[in-house]
């Protein structure tokens, strides 16, 4: 399982690298925007991406339209602080499969991962 | 200010750093910022923009913001790092954008995170916009939010307006 994190914060980055490793997830890339992040998906190939909104350069949901230009099924998960329901509809429509609110507890964002892989069929 | 403008920041600090830090948070009692210079060493500034306009600033003492970092990333980072400024400038990112969604209004933006390190800098606010300091006391040490917003009315609203 090959997941990439998109975000422009490292800190956010390890913090969500380590709950992934504790889910024995292994194989991770990260990105800190949507523009490193699309140079990066055709040789990475990820299997799942976390997606922050709020970035400089491309910000992530103009990273999740041009992914899903060419990738209609990858999960991709939401992480970020827009918290408003009018833009976690926009993240839905624009092709996020779910969303995770910052600040986030380590239980909640597994718990998405592991429920985003089940539906995707991709667990 | 506008009492509602300042609630939803009292809220959102006790979320995040109960949440990201285990940190429990008691708010002092709010009071308007007057002079110029930082009240700490450490500031992460957002800007807002769109329906609502200005600046929010989380201030702390070097000490206490190396604390509080430590107890964010798990481990000890100089002040000198940029993963130091990183972890600060993340803290008040997500600070703001819980504050934000309680706001009744849908068109209001936040900008990327700045930090500024160093004694007695200044961050300029938008004249005529009063800043208000919010005191919260941690087990860290004391952390201020310095939050200067006034609402736009939406003829007269530029959203590409970012004050940090």
């Amino acid at each position: 399982m090959r997941i990439m994190l998109i975000d422009d914060s490292k800190t956010m980055r390890n913090i969500q690298k380590s709950v992934l490793k504790q889910l024995g997830y292994t194989e991770l890339e990260e990105a800190c925007d949507g523009q490193d992040a699309l140079s990066k998906v055709s040789a990475f190939k990820p299997d799942l991406c976390l997606v922050d909104w709020n970035m400089p350069n491309m910000d992530g949901l103009t990273f999740v339209k041009k992914f899903r230009e060419t990738d209609k099924t990858t999960p991709l998960i939401m992480v970020t602080t827009e918290a408003e329901k009018s833009r976690v509809i926009e993240a839905i429509k624009a092709g996020v499969n779910n969303y995770v609110v910052k600040p986030f507890t380590p239980d909640l964002l597994s718990e998405r991962i592991t429920e985003t892989l089940s539906k995707c069929g991709a667990a | 200010m506008d009492q509602s403008f300042i609630t939803p920041f009292i809220h959102s600090i006790q979320n995040v750093f109960t949440t990201m830090l285990q940190l429990p948070v008691e708010i002092g009692e709010p009071s308007l910022k007057r002079e110029r210079k930082a009240t700490h060493d450490v500031s992460g500034i957002i800007g807002v923009s769109g329906g609502m306009q200005g600046t929010i600033v989380l201030s702390m003492p070097e000490e206490a913001a190396s604390r509080i970092v430590t107890l964010f990333t798990g481990m000890e980072i100089d002040s000198d790092s940029p993963d130091f400024a990183d972890a600060v400038g993340e803290l008040v990112n997500m600070i703001s954008g819980n504050a934000k969604a309680e706001y009744q209004r849908k068109d209001v933006s936040i900008s990327c995170p700045s930090v500024v390190l160093g004694a007695e800098h200044i961050i300029a606010t938008p004249s005529g916009t009063p800043c208000v300091k919010i005191p919260c006391n941690t087990d860290c040490g004391e952390v201020v939010m310095e939050v200067a917003l006034r609402e736009v009315p939406a003829e007269s609203e530029n959203p590409s307006t970012a004050a940090a």
